[in-house]
């Protein structure tokens, strides 16, 4: 099963723990409500889809509100430490958290000592916590735009907001930002680099890349990342192989984007609604399974 | 002093390997030593895990001590510091006090819309109505919420992501704000 760890985006929405389901056009967890929109809804919001496509169970979600003040987050990193031993994940994604170095090392050793080990997959606040805290090796995938692997790839860098002018000039050269990024241990054991060609790498450089449909708006639009994450966390949980799930997500991900006839406006919900149809045509298409 | 106008000068050095386990930690630096106590007092009182030590060499300006702060939410400290008269004369990594804020941006013109992304976070705005249309990227909480807040705004009406943000990405994303006001003469 796929336990998704992440924040609402307001500070009322209290720490709750379950499967999340759809009520109307929106996210329960619990008696718990959520608006699909970017950030951890979105992710939920497609890895639900994928998991009604191909039968799967319901992701379980851990999540707290949080604004940006760090309290929700910190709430959950807690509450992580004394649930997760206990519990019995396939794969485990992590998502929009405040990233907190002695959290992140707290938590660091509750996954360390999981068994049977889950697949650990990070994004977003989390990825950033787990480079911070020099750990992330410890992970399988981790899910970075252009503008985070620029930040993965500066060793000097504590956050994106401080990657350095040379980088960020490199953007272009995603092979070269990979190779950096592996070079100084910045890296999880696969890297799906989100962007106008998506990838995905290991320390041996690109593996598998995916170009096409190309809609140039996609790159405006917030949570096509946060969907993109969600499609392969579940195909992993659902039994492919990372390298087969993520090519089937990239695809998926980009058809369902094309399907919306996105403009820069677009907002992500449009994108989840063909998620269903872009996954089966994408998984028609594709062994792994 | 504009809460955004600071940044340092010099270039790049190794960070001592005693700070490698403080990579989310900054460094405040003031004036003198009277505003320092002062803002500690301030953050303590705000609940924030803060410490008063004494600065490495590349961050001394004739003060002998700064405040180390959590770094990931410089947006909102320095809110509460410049609320109270209080604005540091710099704020730098723990780990590498030498970097900069990015200062590089990204300009995409979709015809219609124009996008600015500054670091790891974009924002994209109708040029014909000046509405904030997207926001993107990011990782730290507070973003979902700015992008709640700000989209389906204009320019003029939205609340600056400085005031609402509490973290990094709100930082990055207040400076692509505000190229894009520049871009669009508002």
């Amino acid at each position: 099963m796929l336990c998704v760890v992440g924040t609402a985006p307001t500070d009322d929405f209290p720490l709750v723990t379950g499967a999340v389901r759809w009520e109307g056009e929106k996210l329960a967890v619990g008696s718990s409500i959520l608006a699909v929109n970017r950030g951890t809804a979105a992710l939920l919001a497609a890895a639900l889809a994928a998991a009604t496509e191909l039968g799967q169970p319901a992701p379980v979600a851990c999540l707290v509100g949080d604004t940006g003040t760090g309290k929700g987050s910190r709430k959950l990193y807690a509450h992580l430490t004394e649930f997760l031993p206990a519990a019995a994940f396939r794969t485990i994604v992590f998502h929009y958290l405040q990233p907190i170095v002695h959290w992140h090392r707290k938590l660091q050793d509750v996954l360390g000592k999981l068994t049977p080990r889950p697949c650990l997959i990070a994004d977003a606040g989390f990825m950033y916590a787990a480079k911070m805290s020099g750990a992330a090796m410890l992970y399988d995938l981790f899910t970075p735009d252009a503008g985070e692997l620029a930040f993965l790839a500066d060793e000097e860098a504590p956050h994106p907001f401080y990657t350095r002018g040379f980088i960020l000039h490199e953007e272009n050269r995603v092979p070269d930002l990979i190779a950096r990024a592996y070079r100084h241990g910045n890296a999880a054991r696969y890297l799906l680099v989100k962007g106008r060609q998506d990838c995905l790498a290991d320390e041996r450089g690109i593996l598998e890349t995916v170009d096409s449909p190309v809609e140039e708006a996609l790159e405006a639009m917030g949570g096509t990342g946060d969907t993109l994450t969600g499609l392969v966390s579940l195909l992993i949980d659902a039994g492919m192989d990372i390298r087969s799930a993520a090519v089937a997500a990239m695809r998926a991900n980009r058809l369902a984007g094309a399907l919306a006839h996105p403009t820069p406006a677009t907002q992500i919900g449009e994108v989840i609604g063909h998620l269903p149809a872009a996954l089966r045509e994408v998984l028609s298409r594709q062994e792994g399974l | 002093m504009s809460l955004f106008s600071f940044r340092r000068k010099g270039a790049g050095e190794k960070p001592p390997a005693e700070r490698g386990g403080q990579a989310d930690r900054g460094f405040l630096v003031f004036e003198n030593t009277g505003e320092v106590l002062q803002a500690e007092g301030l953050l303590k009182e705000h609940g924030w895990e803060i410490r008063v030590m004494g600065p490495p060499p590349e961050v001394r300006q004739g003060c002998d001590l700064v405040i180390e702060f959590p770094l990931i939410e410089e947006l909102q400290i320095l809110r509460a510091l410049v609320a109270e008269k209080l604005p540091p004369l710099n704020t730098v990594p723990v780990t590498s006090p030498l970097l900069q804020p990015v200062d590089i941006f990204q300009v995409k013109d979709f015809g219609r819309w124009l996008m600015v992304r500054a670091a790891n976070m974009k924002l994209t705005v109708d040029k014909e109505t000046t509405a904030i249309v997207n926001v993107s990227g990011g990782g730290c909480p507070d973003v979902p919420y700015l992008a709640a807040s700000l989209v389906g705004q204009t320019l003029a009406g939205a609340p600056p992501p400085r005031q609402i943000g509490h973290t990094l990405c709100g930082y990055a994303l207040q400076l692509a704000y505000e190229e894009v006001q520049r871009l669009c003469s508002v």
